[in-house]
């Protein structure tokens, strides 16, 4: 029994859609192609057709149907609300079951060959090839995101860590005794490329006298798998996060924005314990604000020295709402100048996998960004999801610009008392 | 299915990857919003008026119908290839050639999405007023082609009103250039006039000359509610009567209002029967004046309760309201036909009470809001198409809300074209002469009807005109 729906279930949000093209303003992947095959009403129509059986299952739909980053904007803005990320996850599942293959990600490899856009990495000098990279556990969405040799040279890439996140803290962390038990949800990213973002967490959490736990059995949330079509994948690791977090009482912490979209939404929209999971999600900044944390900085000391941040918004929390959360948080630091940059709301790019099957339309995507970024004159561009914060550094260093990207809570983490 | 040789064509005079006929494609650029679906037999993307001419040179000598597109968003299918062959999309044509701040015009190709163009003249403190609804994503292009209008062409007028001058493609594959950068210019017809709102039937627009307007320093939003709809379209032409021209005054019926109420939190009370948003822009104490003045006038007609936005926010949650609109009609029924007739503007009473007599003659709910300041209406015949006899009834009120405005001296479309959609209903509101001159215009430039056929014009329309005397 799988827990996700079928392309065939989503008839009704098919019949939905009008056409009237408002999807255009919205689509990264289409303003950079233009072409309407890209764009949620053209992938919608694709859909649908193969439903009618007017189109057959190829190498095109295979394509069409990689063209997308997940980042749900065109949901977002669509005025009949329908929900075309989904669809198109449907269609991947749909790909990978009928051909029988484990995930959508192999059957566009065999599309797409080996194009030059994607240089084969030498296994022996690569961060990919080597003894830190093996560590990472075969269903981490870490190796759906980064499939050796399928990587650009030159991109560029965080560090793996020698240490996880997750190893350093395997006891609980005593709190404040009115405080409730917070468990955080750390990812992949967090737990093996950007530790220092859990870091931060952790010292913010201790500074606000939350008592903290991080499951030592959780897994990866099953984002990427998701977006890979392998529905029995995210089931499995659905399952092991469901058991790692059985007993916590009430919030489950994320500070990756990926995160937050799939162990919150899209746990809640499989139902039963998935759900029960998914509804005692939280993302950190959102959390922080709602409890507090702005009051706190208030009474932090003023600085003479403050540096220019902008703010990018992640997809998954701009379209799940929090946008004026983390602009809060940077507005609210003493030693910050928050500088509103032009696009903050656009998709950096990444999509996942996207960008590694794609990676000359997610850098076109991406020097928009950067042109934004240069225009805003920040030292610092902040943000809340290790992906967009890898595309960013990676967008800005095309760009031949200064700016280091980084989680909004290390800012603050530079603001507390030692 | 074209030649393969007609293919090779097309390719060697776009380049191969700009041309494209597998069915995935052909599906994609069969719609428009109108929900009518097309299949072409190819589609192009040219990148320059040279290559549009040798397009339409090809198809004139192999007798191939060519469909200029833009964002495909039109509502009368002006862009639908209804009788197959070549899509000419313009998308790749999406360059800003030049802004010129000492003449106030801009120089751009058609590709361009209009809200694009607005944000990079706003930049330099200039204003390219007209604003559809579709501005975020519809082109340049295709807004001239459709001669779009918007909430502000009640104070600055509509698309024809902004654009000074053109290249074009003319049916059979010759560039021209109509009008210039100049303010003024008489020299022989004004085929630029003629060009905008053509539809793609007279010539593919392949640059265009904007007229732009200094950006006005502020507005001031205001939502104002009435008992009755009556009370609402007295207003607008109280206001109109008092000497201001607001850049905006939008209404909205009751049956509007219900169904923002039901699919949306917004605080609309109950004693609303009809809604005004009204907006003035300019100065910042002119507009302070102008708003207390507006409220004035329309106090004595039956206002229920007034909001004014006092900051940009406040502003965005007026419009909200607005922007609502469209997608909680879904709640009525799912299937939706927009007519946008216009009739004077003193006769808005008048007209909305004709649609609400029509739709209680045929059982179906039809849902009237827009652009009350310039008589604008958005009629919205609201149907379930699975069910039996709806769509007959739908087709039938149309032609009875047409009726009606014609009765009124208004017209059937105000903004959104003729198209294929239209077409048939063209007689109805233009005498026989009158589309007799259209037609004889249309056959002395495309002799072969090979540029957007079928379109506003149909062929068994006669050409009188050509036998008299």
């Amino acid at each position: 029994m799988s827990n996700h729906k079928k392309l065939e279930d989503f008839r009704q949000d098919i019949d939905k859609c009008v056409k009237c093209g408002a999807c255009q303003a919205q689509c990264a992947v289409y303003k950079t192609i233009k072409r309407e095959s890209t764009v949620a009403r053209g992938k919608v129509a694709i859909a649908e057709a193969l439903l009618d059986k007017d189109l057959p299952l190829n190498d095109r739909f295979v394509l069409d149907m990689s063209q997308c980053l997940l980042c749900g904007s065109c949901y977002d803005k669509c005025p009949n609300l329908v929900p075309t990320d989904q669809i198109v996850m449907a269609a991947r599942r749909e790909i990978s079951e009928r051909k029988g293959l484990t995930t959508f990600g192999k059957a566009l490899t065999a599309v797409i060959k080996r194009p030059k856009l994607m240089d084969t990495l030498v296994k022996s000098s690569s961060k990919f090839g080597g003894l830190l990279f093996k560590k990472i556990p075969d269903r981490s969405g870490l190796r759906l995101r980064f499939p050796v040799p399928y990587i650009a040279q030159e991109r560029s890439l965080p560090e793996f860590t020698a240490t996880p996140f997750r190893e350093r803290y395997p006891d609980p962390i005593a709190g404040d005794s009115d405080k409730p038990l917070i468990s955080f949800f750390t990812g992949c990213m967090i737990n093996f490329t950007y530790p220092e973002v859990g870091e931060a967490l952790i010292k913010v959490l201790r500074f606000m006298g939350y008592p903290i736990v991080v499951p030592q059995s959780q897994g990866c949330c099953g984002l990427p798998a998701l977006a890979a079509g392998d529905g029995a994948t995210v089931d499995q690791l659905a399952d092991a996060n469901v058991v790692a977090f059985a007993n916590v009482p009430e919030v489950i912490m994320t500070t990756c924005a990926s995160c937050f979209a799939g162990v919150g939404k899209h746990y809640r929209q499989m139902g039963g314990d998935y759900e029960q999971m998914g509804d005692k999600v939280v993302d950190a900044l959102k959390y922080l604000v709602d409890n507090g944390l702005l009051e706190k900085l208030a009474q932090l000391p003023a600085s003479d020295i403050k540096k220019r941040v902008t703010y990018h918004d992640p997809c998954h929390l701009r379209t799940q709402g929090i946008t004026a959360e983390p602009r809060a948080i940077l507005k609210a630091l003493p030693n910050v100048e928050f500088v509103e940059m032009e696009g903050a709301d656009k998709c950096c790019g990444l999509g996942g996998t996207f960008s590694v099957y794609h990676y000359d339309t997610s850098r076109k995507i991406g020097s928009r960004k950067a042109d934004g970024i240069e225009a805003s004159h920040a030292e610092i561009v902040a943000s809340a999801c290790p992906g967009c914060m890898m595309q960013l550094q990676d967008s800005i260093n095309h760009a031949n610009l200064p700016q280091q990207v980084t989680h909004v809570l290390q800012l603050v983490v530079d603001c507390l008392p030692e | 299915m074209l030649a393969p040789r007609v293919i090779l064509l097309l390719e060697d005079i776009v380049g191969s990857e700009n041309v494209t006929s597998e069915s995935t494609d052909m599906l994609c650029y069969s719609y428009d919003a109108t929900q009518q679906t097309f299949l072409p037999d190819a589609v192009i993307f040219p990148e320059n008026a040279q290559q549009v001419g040798l397009v339409m040179k090809m198809a004139n000598v192999e007798n191939i119908p060519v469909f200029p597109r833009g964002a495909g968003s039109g509502f009368s299918g002006g862009s639908l290839p209804t009788k197959g062959g070549i899509v000419l999309v313009t998308s790749r044509m999406d360059r800003i050639i030049e802004i010129d701040e000492d003449n106030l015009v801009a120089t751009v190709e058609p590709g361009v999405v209009t809200e694009q163009f607005q944000q990079a003249v706003e930049k330099v403190g200039l204003f390219y007023p007209p604003d559809p609804a579709s501005l975020k994503f519809s082109t340049l292009g295709g807004n001239a082609a459709e001669c779009a209008g918007g909430p502000r062409c009640v104070k600055y007028g509509v698309t024809k009103d902004y654009i000074l001058g053109l290249e074009v493609v003319t049916p059979q594959g010759d560039v021209i250039r109509t009008g210039g950068a100049t303010m003024k210019g008489v020299v022989g017809y004004d085929l630029t006039k003629l060009m905008v709102g053509c539809e793609g039937t007279l010539g593919i627009i392949t640059q265009l000359i904007i007229k732009l307007l200094p950006l006005p320093e502020a507005k001031k939003t205001m939502l104002i509610m009435f008992d009755s709809i009556d009370g609402a379209a007295q207003a607008v032409s109280a206001i109109i009567r008092g000497k201001i021209i607001p850049t905006t005054l939008e209404f909205m019926d009751a049956a509007t209002l219900d169904c923002l109420r039901q699919s949306t939190d917004l605080d609309l009370p109950v004693e609303a029967q009809a809604v005004l948003i009204v907006e003035v822009d300019g100065d910042k104490d002119m507009i302070e004046k102008q708003a207390t003045r507006i409220l004035e006038i329309v106090q004595p007609l039956g206002v229920v309760n007034t909001r004014i936005a006092t900051s940009a926010a406040e502003s965005e949650e007026i419009w909200k309201v607005r922007r609502s609109v469209s997608a909680s009609l879904r709640n009525v029924n799912p299937d939706k036909f927009n007519e946008d007739i216009c009739v004077p503007r003193s006769r808005v009473p008048e007209m909305i009470r004709k649609v609400n007599a029509i739709a209680e003659k045929y059982e179906i709910p039809i849902v009237n809001f827009g652009h009350a300041g310039d008589g604008n209406i958005h009629v919205n015949i609201m149907i379930d198409s699975k069910v039996a006899g709806q769509s007959e009834k739908a087709e039938r009120a149309i032609e009875e809300v047409f009726a009606g405005a014609l009765e009124l001296g208004g017209t059937m479309s105000g903004e959104h074209g003729v198209g294929n959609t239209k077409a048939p209903y063209i007689p109805m509101e233009l005498d026989p002469a009158a589309v007799a001159y259209m037609k004889t215009i249309k056959q002395a430039l495309d002799p072969k009807n090979v540029l957007n056929p079928g379109k506003i014009l149909l062929e068994e329309m006669p050409i009188v005109a050509a036998q008299v005397g």
